[in-house]
């Protein structure tokens, strides 16, 4: 069980390194959406300070939304899906190694260069910790939020947009908890409660979406 | 050991088959045949556990295979119309990870002589390779899987030389003579007796 | 059993059809009720004057919307657990009520807000959610009429739904936390109410006329899809 979530893993990795641009892509919209905000609002220090959180957070969710339509459509169309489900493991525990492939591809890169928006933004030194740790503990999230969307828009006309439709409002609770954190630190009352829910939906998510997941997948391959 | 039921599917509100049943023993290759669109390979589907049928039920050893799940798969290679390789890897980390991914234990010279046994290249990415040779890619899984007792084989032969399609015979013939069961469809002539065959209409 | 015997769309059509006659002919004699309690015999508000009238269709509606949500969520996770054919219909012939209720919360909401608070929006919690079940619900619609399968589509709305039952209290209450800025709930059943006991009979009158006809509707709607699967 575990050889097969590992060899899944390894294996959207390697088909990733092997599509750079791809990934590339991705973190490409997550700059240029966090730079386009004070193009149209304005240079004003004090009030990018204070939007920052939340631009940065939202380019974030936006950009991890991005690379899930691709998430199965491969799979689906070269058959490969149909082998998962087919496999040795539970289709449970191959949704889950899915959803974190894609979180370690997606996800924890808008971690590491989330600090470089915020110098952007002119945000105090002392909250890229804070930032960085909201964003590691809610990115996973949304991967496996949005692999229960991707799962159920399988090979569906206008899967993309419907997509969209479908996991934006389920991410709003990890926006305003990750957002949150964030702000309340940047007001000296400490982002630590905030990051405990995060942490507590990333718990239920990962118990339950898995399974979600491969229900959808089995809906959607019949 | 596979045995279907009074099976009925119905796709997109139309009846592609109703009251179709058969067994299969050890042994035995069943070819599945019929015109296009005549249901061949929704029945595949059906008997791998892909599909629900709208009435009857598909029973592998006597348990029906929709409570066995992993443990049913497990026990079955299919391969379907799509080949299941992925274009940006080459044959042997394809067919390395779908012996994982299968529960079939597979080392690296094992893979390696099951694409020699196709005459597969297996440092090239899939993607510039040939349409047969993509396919001879997935079918090396069959190579393999000698230990999986049930093959559902969605047409094995399409794409194939007449090369291929003898290996692919020999592989089948091994295959059946070792006890395993073979369902596997077709539209043409494969060149070699099936045990019992079965026309869709 | 008879509750088996009614699962199947054959022998539950007609069925449907006297229960739409019935709370269709209940729902307009409980609205007009309703509807006299709240604009004639409620007392004018201190504060808000004639304007808090419209709570009369507001507060009723944002109850229903919700409750139609977690409705629609269980017949889904029937329809999942026991793959029956009506549990999926019935899902799917709450959806547009529910929609319609969320989006009549919002609307009178933003009208109300006008004379309260000056302005036709508000970030204020109670709307935000409301908004954000307004997305899910046009989520679900959405899905559906994307799959041609009228099974897929069934079962595929059915996953949404149960997700996204499980997301509404999470979204309420994270929404809340946000804007802690909100008003305090009006009824609540802890609580001794706040407003006067006409006010609340109204609403109360009100409600129920709209879930009378959140059952006809949905009822009529049930029979228009068992009609077009041909069951």
């Amino acid at each position: 069980m575990l050889a097969a979530a590992r060899c899944v893993v390894y294996r959207d990795l390697l088909l990733a390194l092997r599509r750079r641009g791809d990934v590339a892509v991705a973190l490409l919209f997550f700059v240029i959406v966090a730079s386009l905000f004070p193009l149209g609002i304005g240079a004003e220090p004090n009030l990018l300070r204070s939007i920052a959180p939340g631009v940065i957070w939202v380019a974030a969710l936006l950009s991890s939304m991005l690379s899930l339509g691709r998430l199965f459509a491969a799979d689906y169309d070269d058959g490969t899906l149909e082998q998962m489900l087919l496999g040795a493991a539970p289709l449970g525990v191959v949704a889950a190694a899915k959803a974190f492939a894609h979180w370690l591809v997606a996800g924890l890169p808008l971690v590491a260069i989330a600090p470089l928006i915020a110098l952007q933004y002119d945000l105090g030194a002392g909250l890229w910790g804070i930032l960085a740790l909201s964003l590691l503990v809610g990115t996973p999230v949304l991967s496996l939020l949005g692999a229960v969307g991707a799962a159920l828009t399988l090979g569906l006309r206008g899967g993309g947009v419907l997509l969209s439709l479908l996991v934006l409002p389920l991410y709003v609770p990890v926006l305003i908890m990750g957002a949150g954190a964030v702000e309340m630190a940047a007001a000296g009352l400490g982002g630590g409660g905030q990051l405990l829910v995060l942490g507590a939906m990333l718990v239920l998510a990962a118990a339950f979406a898995p399974w979600a997941i491969a229900a959808a997948l089995r809906i959607s391959l019949e | 050991m596979l045995e279907a039921a009074d099976l009925r599917c119905e796709r997109g509100g139309r009846v592609l088959f109703e009251r179709l049943s058969f067994r299969l023993g050890a042994g035995e290759f069943l070819r599945v045949s019929g015109a296009n669109g005549s249901g061949k390979t929704s029945l595949l589907r059906v008997l791998c556990g892909l599909l629900t049928p709208s009435r009857g039920s598909v029973r592998w050893k006597g348990e029906p295979v929709a409570a066995l799940r992993e443990e049913y798969a497990r026990q079955l290679v299919y391969l379907g119309h799509a080949p299941a390789v992925k274009g940006d890897l080459t044959a042997e980390e394809n067919l390395s990870i779908a012996c994982t991914l299968a529960g079939v234990a597979a080392s690296r010279d094992a893979v390696k002589s099951a694409l020699a046994r196709f005459a597969l290249p297996d440092d090239v990415p899939v993607r510039r390779l040939s349409q047969g040779q993509r396919r001879r890619a997935a079918l090396a899984r069959l190579a393999l899987s000698g230990g999986v007792p049930l093959w559902l084989l969605d047409e094995p032969f399409a794409a194939l030389d007449a090369e291929g399609i003898e290996r692919l015979g020999a592989l089948l013939s091994g295959h059946a003579e070792k006890g395993g069961a073979i369902v596997f469809t077709t539209h043409q002539d494969p060149g070699f007796a099936a045990t019992r065959t079965l026309e869709l209409a | 059993m008879k509750w088996f015997w009614y699962a199947s769309p054959q022998t539950f059509y007609p069925l449907a059809g006297r229960i739409a006659r019935w709370s269709a002919l209940g729902a307009a004699v409980l609205a007009v009720c309703g509807l006299y309690i709240g604009f004639f015999v409620a007392p004018t508000d201190a504060q808000q004057g004639e304007a808090y009238r419209i709570i009369f269709i507001h507060v009723p509606a944002a109850w229903m919307s919700m409750f139609i949500y977690v409705v629609m969520a269980v017949w889904s996770a029937l329809c999942l657990a026991l793959n029956t054919r009506l549990s999926g219909m019935m899902a799917a012939a709450l959806a547009p009520t529910g929609a319609l209720f969320t989006f009549i919360a919002l609307w009178t909401g933003s009208l109300w807000g006008k004379p309260t608070w000056g302005t036709y929006w508000v970030w204020d919690a109670r709307l935000t959610s409301e908004l954000i079940l307004l997305f899910l619900y046009l989520g679900f619609i959405a899905l559906r009429a994307s799959i041609d399968d009228p099974r897929r589509a069934d079962r595929a709305a059915a996953v949404l739904a149960v997700v996204g039952v499980v997301n509404v209290p999470i979204i309420y209450y994270s929404v809340q936390w946000w804007n802690t800025l909100h008003q305090g709930a009006s009824v609540s059943l802890t609580r001794a109410p706040s407003m006067a006991a006409t006010m609340l009979t109204g609403m109360l009158v009100m409600a129920l006329a709209f879930w009378l006809y959140a059952i006809a509707v949905s009822m009529v709607r049930v029979r228009c899809i068992i009609r077009e699967r041909g069951e």
